[in-house]
């Protein structure tokens, strides 16, 4: 199977979409961009075609008869148990290169028993808690690989530490020195064998519930057979240019946001997706093409930051803050479009008594301002109207642009995905396609 | 990618002569105290540099100091010393490096101090700005001015009115202060020497812009053309300098043209020629060099602009004429590209499109430029809308270092220049 795979390079996350060579979409993966995008591509092109994989073996599980109206359970098992034979992978990774790194004069003639308190800890992890961390009803803080062994391995070690007579500070300088190394290192082993490996412990899991093991495994290794082929990639976002592949593979996110915008809601004739630093009003043709744009410029105020460093002036997090300005019982005012200036605004209009939820919607209301005053440069909002980027997430934020549309323009379709956030990836599949298959 | 350039710089003869114009002018300029010349400061737009030389004056032109300043990457502290001094964020940014300039002993290119100027002759042509920079200089030098005031063509056209009154206020204002100052007297046959000389260039340059209209264009009308305007912008109309430089470049770019090369780069001959522009707004000087990279790295050529016209629109009809020479001075004046109104820059800018073939209209909107930032977005929209080409927007500044923001400036013209790829494929990448 020939798959076309579209990267966006974002300022705080890197996303990545696979596609077949229909235009379906069959996987969607993201990671943090941190500040290394060849890592990030890697990394969210990895999840994208893990979860393309399992959109294929979906696609088997429904034809089952057997599995009707277990396929859910069976895919939310067999995901949870890829997920710890990734991080079991990972953690000898660490391990591995954790002891690689025992060495030089400061650890000179303790290299033993360091060695034996790391490889003593790292059986822990791997016997004792991989199964806890990764059971059905498990709760996990954070799927990042650094997240979850990082807690664990802080407890286990200081405990074999002291039973060894070793300074926990050797193992956590170890640790520290290693983790990036590892997390710059994405699991590279076979992802066939993984799954497979999950599939047994899914069939495990459920052993007594299912008569006929034959119905969960036979789709499982249809769908494992399937070769997917990376035929074309296309780049896009502000990492672009870091992308390992040339130019022609490169595209503007202003084009991708646009094309993507059109694939989800055909049609849409404005755009608008305010990610973390920019603000962009897209305007699109009936084939998605790109007629006009504008973007902020030589100022983020109005971009998703804002918020964030709202958030952070309120000591909030940053998804706390729609619904507590959703409370709003009235919205107060907020003259300034420089984000700096509003948090000096938000500060006196505390003292001065006014609740934090009015204030709040206050400053929602003045994002979406500044992002209206953006799309009337554009050329204003001509129905239908999709809103994309990471502030289409937040409540307050789109209700305050439903009114603000609704004022201006009247009547408008508004279009918001729950996967918005892949809107400039998704545009960067289709091109890869089309580069192919139109060639 | 097919576009590729040649990295072997070669100076042809046409840069070598403008480059030792100006040396030159610079000399003159700062040697006055010796030689006793006087000095007029004037503007590029409604420069009347040949009615200067009937009075032996050595022209000054604040503005193309303060380019001059910005391309060598020293107008950033002027502009910054200027604000100390008073003058806001939002002052044009020419103004605040004339003013830093002067701030720090007014030292010419040529590293030698500028004269203070013994006379300042302000054409008014469209910016007002022009107005408060030549009162602030007043205030500082304390010589006598004199203002030419040039009627805007509000209606879009020249009236016979406003021509008299021009031709007016010369005979009665601006030569008899010239006379005082200078203490040369007027010889208008001296005037219709210098006009014939103005012709002469004009008619080269004019071929010159014009050569844009080829595919592919032997020449850059904007990175290039801002070069190619130097000499009949500033203080070399009417010479015969001019007309020695006008016909070397015409030659070199009828060489280009023959030999089908594409506009000279900072890198060596443009070859591949992806997307034709037509530009309106200065370009942004201080970070020259990388603004115009990201033009030619990708293939992209300006054939035609409106800032090479600022100083007069000799592409459309326009010459010096010595055998009206008063009044060939007021229709300069007035024709100006400053001077013009916003449907008249639309037609213009439309008419460029379609006589020189481009895939679009491309605005560098100025952010400290109040005068002529204003309308531009709807100056795009109108001209997309007459010609279905696609419009792009960006914004620098003059001469502050501080509103060129590459990263954005790329992000938008990539964007823009896939969007031509895009309008050019149209049908075959519609959506399935």
């Amino acid at each position: 199977m020939e798959c076309f795979i579209g990267i966006d390079l974002g300022s705080t996350t890197t996303k990545a979409v696979v596609m077949d060579d229909k235009g379906q979409v069959l996987g969607r993966g993201i990671t943090n961009s941190r500040s290394n995008y060849d890592t990030a591509a890697r990394v969210s092109k990895l999840e994208a075609f893990i979860d393309a994989r399992l959109s294929l073996i979906r696609r088997e599980l429904d034809k089952e008869p057997a599995l009707a109206g277990r396929v859910d359970d069976v895919l939310e098992g067999l995901t949870r148990n890829f997920r710890r034979e990734q991080f079991i992978e990972q953690l000898g990774d660490l391990e591995q290169t954790c002891i690689s790194n025992v060495d030089g004069p400061r650890f000179a003639g303790m290299e033993k028993p360091i060695i034996e308190a790391l490889t003593e800890t790292f059986r822990r992890l791997r016997d004792d808690e991989a199964d806890k961390l990764f059971a059905p009803d498990a709760q996990r803080k954070s799927d990042f690989f650094r997240d979850i062994a990082g807690s664990r391995f802080m407890q286990i070690g200081e405990e074999v530490a002291r039973g060894g007579g070793v300074s926990f500070d050797h193992l956590l300088h170890m640790y520290d020195k290693s983790i990036i190394e590892v997390e710059n290192r994405p699991p590279s082993g076979d992802m066939n064998r993984k799954f497979v490996s999950a599939m047994e412990r899914v069939r495990d899991e459920i052993a007594g519930e299912l008569l006929d093991t034959a119905a969960l495994e036979a789709p499982i290794k249809v769908a494992l057979d399937v070769d997917m082929k990376e035929r074309y990639v296309v780049g896009t976002g502000y990492g672009r240019v870091r992308l390992p592949f040339p130019k022609e593979h490169i595209r503007s996110e202003i084009l991708c946001h646009g094309l993507g915008a059109h694939l989800m809601y055909p049609a849409t004739r404005t755009v608008l997706d305010i990610g973390g630093q920019d603000t962009k009003g897209i305007q699109i043709d009936e084939k998605g093409i790109v007629v006009n744009f504008q973007m902020n410029d030589r100022c983020a105020a109005g971009t998703g930051r804002y918020l964030g460093y709202v958030a952070d002036e309120m000591n909030m997090g940053l998804h706390e803050l729609g619904p507590l300005a959703m409370k709003a019982s009235k919205t107060i005012r907020i003259n300034s479009t420089c984000t700096v200036f509003a948090g000096a605004e938000l500060r006196d209009r505390l003292a001065l008594g006014d609740k934090r939820e009015d204030i709040l919607a206050g400053l929602h209301r003045a994002i979406m301002l500044r992002a209206m005053s953006i799309i009337s440069r554009s050329g204003g909002i001509t129905d239908q109207f999709t809103f994309t980027g990471g502030v289409a997430k937040n409540e307050a934020a789109v209700k305050e642009l439903r009114q603000l549309v609704k004022e201006n323009y009247g009547d408008v379709q508004i279009n918001i995905d729950p996967d918005s956030i892949y809107t400039g990836a998704l545009g960067a599949s289709e091109f890869a396609r089309r580069a192919v298959m139109e060639a | 990618m097919n576009t590729k350039v040649d990295t072997e710089v070669i100076k042809e003869p046409s840069m070598l002569k403008q480059k030792d114009m100006i040396a030159g002018n610079y000399d003159r300029l700062t040697s006055t105290r010796e030689s006793g010349e006087k000095i007029v400061s004037t503007f590029v737009p409604g420069n009347l540099n040949e009615l200067i030389m009937c009075f032996d004056m050595v022209n000054n032109l604040p503005e193309t100091n303060a380019i001059q300043n910005g391309l060598r990457k020293q107008s950033g502290a002027m502009i910054m010393d200027a604000e100390k001094s008073g003058h806001s964020e939002d002052v044009c940014t020419y103004v605040k490096a004339d003013i830093g300039m002067m701030g720090r002993g007014n030292i010419a290119p040529n590293g030698k101090p500028m004269p203070a100027p013994d006379m300042l002759l302000l054409s008014y042509t469209g910016c007002f700005t022009f107005m408060k920079w030549f009162e602030l200089l007043r205030h500082e030098y304390k010589c006598p001015t004199v203002m030419l005031q040039i009627p805007y063509q509000g209606d879009g056209k020249i009236t016979k009115n406003m021509r008299d009154f021009v031709v007016k206020q010369l005979k009665e204002e601006v030569i008899p202060m010239f006379e005082q100052v200078s203490g040369v007297k007027f010889d208008i046959d001296r005037l219709r020497e210098y006009l014939k000389n103005s012709a002469k260039a004009e008619d080269d340059l004019v071929w010159v812009l014009e050569s844009g209209k080829n595919k592919p264009s032997p020449i850059d009308a904007y990175f290039g053309g801002v070069y190619y305007i130097g000499p009949i912008f500033t203080a070399f109309r009417g010479t015969e300098d001019a007309v020695e430089y006008y016909g070397l470049l015409r030659k070199e770019v009828e060489e280009r043209l023959a030999a089908g090369k594409g506009p000279i780069t900072p890198e060596g001959d443009l070859q591949g020629e992806k997307y034709r522009l037509v530009v309106e707004g200065p370009p942004n000087w201080t970070s020259f060099r990388e603004f115009w990279k990201l033009f030619y790295d990708e293939g992209a050529v300006v054939v035609a602009s409106s800032y090479t016209k600022v100083g007069g629109l000799y592409d459309q009809g326009f010459r010096h004429d010595p055998n009206d020479p008063l009044g060939t001075l007021a229709d300069y004046c007035l024709g100006c590209y400053t001077n013009n109104n916003l449907p008249q820059r639309v037609e213009l800018l439309e008419k460029y499109i379609n006589d020189y073939q481009a895939d679009g209209l491309l605005i560098n909107s100025i952010k400290s430029c109040n005068s002529f930032s204003a309308g531009q977005l709807l100056m795009m929209r109108e001209i997309e809308k007459r010609t279905g080409k696609p419009a792009a927007f960006i914004e620098t500044d003059l001469v502050d270092p501080r509103y060129f923001s590459h990263a954005n400036v790329k992000n938008r013209l990539e964007s823009y220049f896939q969007m031509i790829d895009q309008k050019r494929s149209g049908a075959s990448l519609a959506a399935a």
